[in-house]
């Protein structure tokens, strides 16, 4: 395997919740992406993927752990050190309609990175270029226009140019196509698998696990501020090993109305990472839970294929 | 790649983002009491400043008898010195209107930069500063005004001041709490990832998209402005070298008018007032009603849709 | 069977503030059995929640509507909100895109949830609050948590919640739009499985609006695909999966990717035509992958198959 770009080792971040309580955002994960590689981090909402992103970007303070970045530990980085790590790594955030400045035209969105880092030769050509890669062809076509004269998918884009004019080696998105249409998912989709062929590491966070095992060469399953399995993608949907995976699995409905789906379905919602569970944090809703479950807290370990891991005591 | 959206409306469709002159037209047409604030405003901004071209007599010019009645030459009549009021209430209209700008100008600059910083910044910052804002808005205007003036002395520069500071509390916590907002949309999140500094986005993000509020916000202040600017002058603390609105109230009373039954040397200036600031007003709220409408409608609420006959070429489906 | 609804072609126009208007349904047709779960489903703005909302009749002023909704033999559109106003609630109901965020924060979730059936008249006082509670357990939430307030419930049981509040005057048909978006899948699993329940249960027919195809082809029967503020296809899910008569169903689905297929995603290039404008020929021409020359300038002809599977498009043989 190639020496990983990003690689982030028990990463904890507490938010404090009032009353001396703490929310247990993110609680011990660790996670690598190679160049050329896309991950997926897959979970309910509030199980700490934002968190982890933004930990990562060094917008979250991080508790504990590291995380470091081609090599070198940014954990501790101030934001002055971290300015040339965000010339070369970029979030894309959810909502295309909200990640957008509405005042500023398309020009002025992409130029932006190129203002902030200083770069000044052929800022032009590089916006352009930046459309281009990004889908908007003729680049022409766009480059005046402001958030609202263009459609969800095409700001999205818009979106994904601003983070590629800087020409980073790793891209981090946030939820990039829920909040768009069906039918233009695919090409956002399309355009980072693209990205992720000519040498870039993407780590891209979605709770639709179709989506993962469509476009990701890993998938890591988060539960409560923990990855509890992780894998190449196809094992992970075809050979789940821990309960959760596999209620999850289950529960994605399929295109083909005859095909027999037996969802499992988990009772109640990601419990509060106020108040974390003993032992096994899944215990409380999983449906093989043992005795021992209540004490013992399971570490990843390899499980089902080849560099699959999960945690469950079971295994 | 090779698929891309289809642009939602062709190139030579894209609008042009409207020029201010025709956005502000276009403001004007949608709210009719706005426009009517706004002709009003221009008819007393013109007043103050080619007033003195126009005004039949001098400012400080005794013309006739002391509470002088009405009267075709002195339609306003005349006041305790024997001024003529019409001339006055046109001098008066510069001081007034100035001292108003400015006043608001002043709380603007000062309460926006303490709502954005603390807004922005948030945390110690945010509480320090607050703690300072709560203090100075406990604090009674009248002991402020009093204040200010006995130790300063009575000027319209300290009357500016005083307006200020009155104000600048009730700024600060309103941008405070839009600035919140806006650190939160993700436009600034992903500058703050790109490593853009604070300076940097507080210009270019956050400032633009609450300037409207800050205008609105202003142009209402100016009304304050004024209205306090009158009480200032109206309890003896005004600049005794120049003739407001407030002044003329003032002198008035202070030359019991009242008991010479010169009800015109009261009215005028009162009603110039008035009308200024219910001006103001009519203009700010306007402004600050169409940028943030109110439009949820409850969903057990009636609706009264229309019913309309079929087309004609009905597509058959 | 009869069908408990019948919508022929539904039309809404929306008055626009430049004067011009916008089509947005535009004669849509359909038949809904007692007990029947429809899908309708299509890309944003086809105008899925305006159809379903002129069936609620709570279409805002700037709107005007025509055709027929036959509700039991009646058309309930034909007198405006006159003749709607006795069936809203009572007879057809519905939960609202993004409800679960509409619950008023400063009051209980129980008196919100009263609201309809005392302006019903249907109960007062406490017969009310124990209806309520009996609403609430029908979703799946213990009735004694009524007097919580709105942000003391997560995401799923406010959305329950408002499934209770559409139940309250036991209504025949249940419009529900876009039902699970913005759910988690685990939640959204929890949600799909008690529509299926009390549609079941409670014999109600029930249209759930939505733009994720997989959703349908677990929930419901039949479904029709919108498309520009028609109805594109309409048909049993099976039919529409296996054999779409619509090139548009056929991109629709392969622009959904399969969890277990290894089938390429493809998106659906351009985007839908703006409705403020009169369409020549097939709406969906300009995105088509199968446009015949035909398709630029000619309306799409009805297509028919078995099980009251129609489709309007030129082509001849499946898409
Ligand atoms: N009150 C309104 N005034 C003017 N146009 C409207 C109004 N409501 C909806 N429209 C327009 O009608 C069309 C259909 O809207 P509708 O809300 O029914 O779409 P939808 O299919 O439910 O989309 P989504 O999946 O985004 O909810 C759109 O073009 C929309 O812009
Ligand atoms: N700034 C914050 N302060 C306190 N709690 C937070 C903050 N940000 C996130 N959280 C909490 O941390 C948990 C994980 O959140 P998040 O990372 O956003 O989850 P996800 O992206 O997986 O939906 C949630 O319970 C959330 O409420
Ligand atoms: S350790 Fe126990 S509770 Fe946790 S996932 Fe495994 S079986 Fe379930
Ligand atoms: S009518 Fe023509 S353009 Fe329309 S869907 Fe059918 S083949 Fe495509
Ligand atoms: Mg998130
Ligand atoms: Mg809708």
């Amino acid at each position: 395997m190639t020496e990983p770009l990003l690689q982030v080792d028990d990463l904890v971040v507490h938010y404090p919740a009032g009353r001396k309580r703490v929310v247990h955002a993110v609680d011990g994960v660790s996670l690598t992406v190679a160049p050329g590689e896309f991950v997926a981090l897959v979970g309910e909402s509030g199980c700490g993927k934002t968190t982890t992103a933004q930990a990562i970007m060094r917008m979250a303070k991080v508790t504990a752990g590291t995380i470091t970045y081609s090599g070198c530990d940014i954990t501790t980085f101030s934001q002055r050190e971290m300015r040339p790590i965000r010339h070369e790594m970029q979030l894309i955030f959810q909502d295309p309609y909200e990640s957008l400045d509405p005042r500023f035209r398309v020009r002025d969105t992409v130029i932006e990175p190129l203002q902030i880092h200083g770069v000044t030769d052929n800022r032009e050509e590089r916006v352009r270029a930046a459309l281009e890669r990004a889908g908007l062809t003729p680049a022409e076509l766009y480059i005046d226009r402001y958030p609202h004269e263009l459609s969800g998918g095409q700001r999205q884009r818009v979106s994904i140019a601003a983070s590629l004019v800087l020409e980073p080696t790793m891209l981090l998105a946030d939820e990039p196509v829920s909040m768009l249409d069906v039918s233009v998912r695919a090409g956002i989709l399309g355009l980072l698998e693209e990205l992720r062929k000519s040498g870039l590491g993407i780590l891209m966070i979605t709770h639709d696990l179709s989506t993962a095992a469509h476009y990701a060469n890993r998938i890591c399953v988060m539960y409560l501020g923990r990855v509890v399995e992780e894998g190449p993608a196809h094992e992970v949907i075809r050979n789940p090993q821990h309960p959760y995976t596999k209620a999850l699995v289950s529960v994605v409905p399929q295109p083909d109305p005859d095909r027999a789906t037996k969802p499992q379905i988990l009772q109640g919602e990601t419990p509060n990472p106020v108040n974390v569970p003993s032992g096994c944090r899944f215990h409380p809703r999983c449906p093989v839970a043992e005795a021992r479950c209540q004490n013992e807290d399971p570490q990843l370990r390899p499980a089902g294929g080849d560099g699959q891991q999960a945690a469950c005591l079971l295994i | 790649m090779s698929v891309v959206d289809a642009p939602m409306t062709p190139l030579d469709e894209v609008r042009k983002s409207p020029s201010r002159l025709r956005s502000l037209l276009s403001f004007l047409r949608k709210h009719p009491q706005a426009a009517i604030g706004f002709v009003i405003l221009m008819l007393f901004v013109f007043v103050a400043i080619f007033g003195p071209y126009f005004a039949p007599y001098g400012e400080r010019e005794q013309v006739g008898p002391i509470f002088g009645t009405p009267s075709s030459a002195h339609p306003l009549g005349l006041d305790d010195g024997g001024i003529d009021i019409l001339s006055l209430l046109i001098y008066g209209a510069r001081v007034t209107l100035i001292v108003g700008f400015a006043g608001a100008v002043v709380a603007m600059l000062v309460g926006g930069s303490i709502g954005i910083i603390s807004g922005y910044f948030g945390g110690k910052i945010d509480n320090a500063l607050m703690r300072t804002t709560d203090y100075f808005l406990v604090l009674p205007d009248l002991v402020l005004m009093i204040v200010v003036a006995s130790i300063w002395g009575r000027s319209l520069r300290n009357i500016i001041i005083i307006i200020g500071l009155i104000y600048w509390t009730y700024m600060a916590r309103l941008i405070r709490a839009q600035v919140k907002v806006v650190r939160e949309r993700a436009y600034v999140k992903r500058a703050q990832a790109l490593g853009a500094t604070h300076t940097r986005i507080i210009f270019r993000h956050v400032i633009p998209q609450i300037a409207p509020l800050l205008l609105a916000q202003t142009v209402l202040m100016v009304a304050l402005a004024i209205f306090l600017e009158t009480a200032i002058s109206f309890l003896g603390l005004g600049d005794p070298s120049v003739a407001s609105w407030g002044k003329m109230i003032e002198t008035a009373f202070s030359r019991s008018a009242i008991s010479y039954g010169a009800w015109w040397a009261i009215a005028p200036p009162g009603i110039a007032v008035a009308l200024v600031i219910m001006a103001f007003n009519m203009v700010g709220t306007a402004a600050e009603d169409s940028l943030n409408p109110r439009l949820r409608v409850s969903h057990l609420a009636r609706r009264h849709f229309r019913l309309r006959p079929l087309p004609d070429k009905e597509p058959p489906k | 069977m009869t069908p408990v609804l019948v919508i022929e072609g539904l039309h809404v126009w929306f008055e626009l503030p430049n004067h011009k208007e916008l089509h947005a349904v535009k004669g849509i047709s359909f038949e809904l059995e007692p007990g029947e779960r429809l899908g309708l489903v299509g890309e944003s703005g086809c105008g899925k929640t305006t159809a379903i909302l002129a069936m609620m009749g709570l279409l805002p002023p700037t709107a005007s509507a025509a055709g027929k909704i036959i509700l039991d033999g009646d058309d309930i559109l034909a007198g405006g909100d006159t003749t709607m106003r006795p069936h809203r609630w009572k007879d057809i109901s519905m939960v609202f895109q993004g409800a679960m965020n509409a619950f008023d924060p400063v009051k209980t979730i129980g008196s919100q949830i009263q609201e309809p059936i005392v302006k019903a008249k249907l109960a007062e006082g406490k017969a009310a609050r124990l209806r309520t509670a009996e609403l609430l357990e029908l979703v799946g939430i213990s009735g004694s948590r009524q007097d919580r307030y709105p942000h003391e419930f997560s995401g799923g049981m406010r959305q329950r919640a408002a499934i209770a509040m559409a139940l309250a005057c036991d209504p025949k048909v249940l419009l529900a739009d876009e039902p699970t978006t913005a759910l988690d899948v685990m939640v959204q699993a929890q949600i799909l499985k008690l529509l299926v329940q009390l549609t079941d249960d409670l014999g109600l027919a029930m249209i759930m609006v939505t733009h994720d195809l997989p959703l349908v082809s677990q929930v419901c029967t039949r479904a029709a695909v919108m498309y520009a503020g028609e109805i594109a296809e309409i048909g049993t899910t099976h039919d529409l999966y296996h054999k779409p008569l619509h090139p548009y169903t056929r991109m629709l689905f392969s622009a959904t990717p399969d969890l277990l297929a290894e089938q390429t995603v493809r998106s659906i290039p351009g985007a839908p035509p703006r409705l403020d404008q009169p369409l020549v020929g097939c709406p969906f021409q300009p995105r088509c992958d199968s446009a015949l020359t035909v398709c630029a300038s000619e309306a799409a002809p009805l297509r028919t198959g078995p099980d009251g599977h129609r489709a309007y498009c030129h082509l001849k043989d499946t898409a």
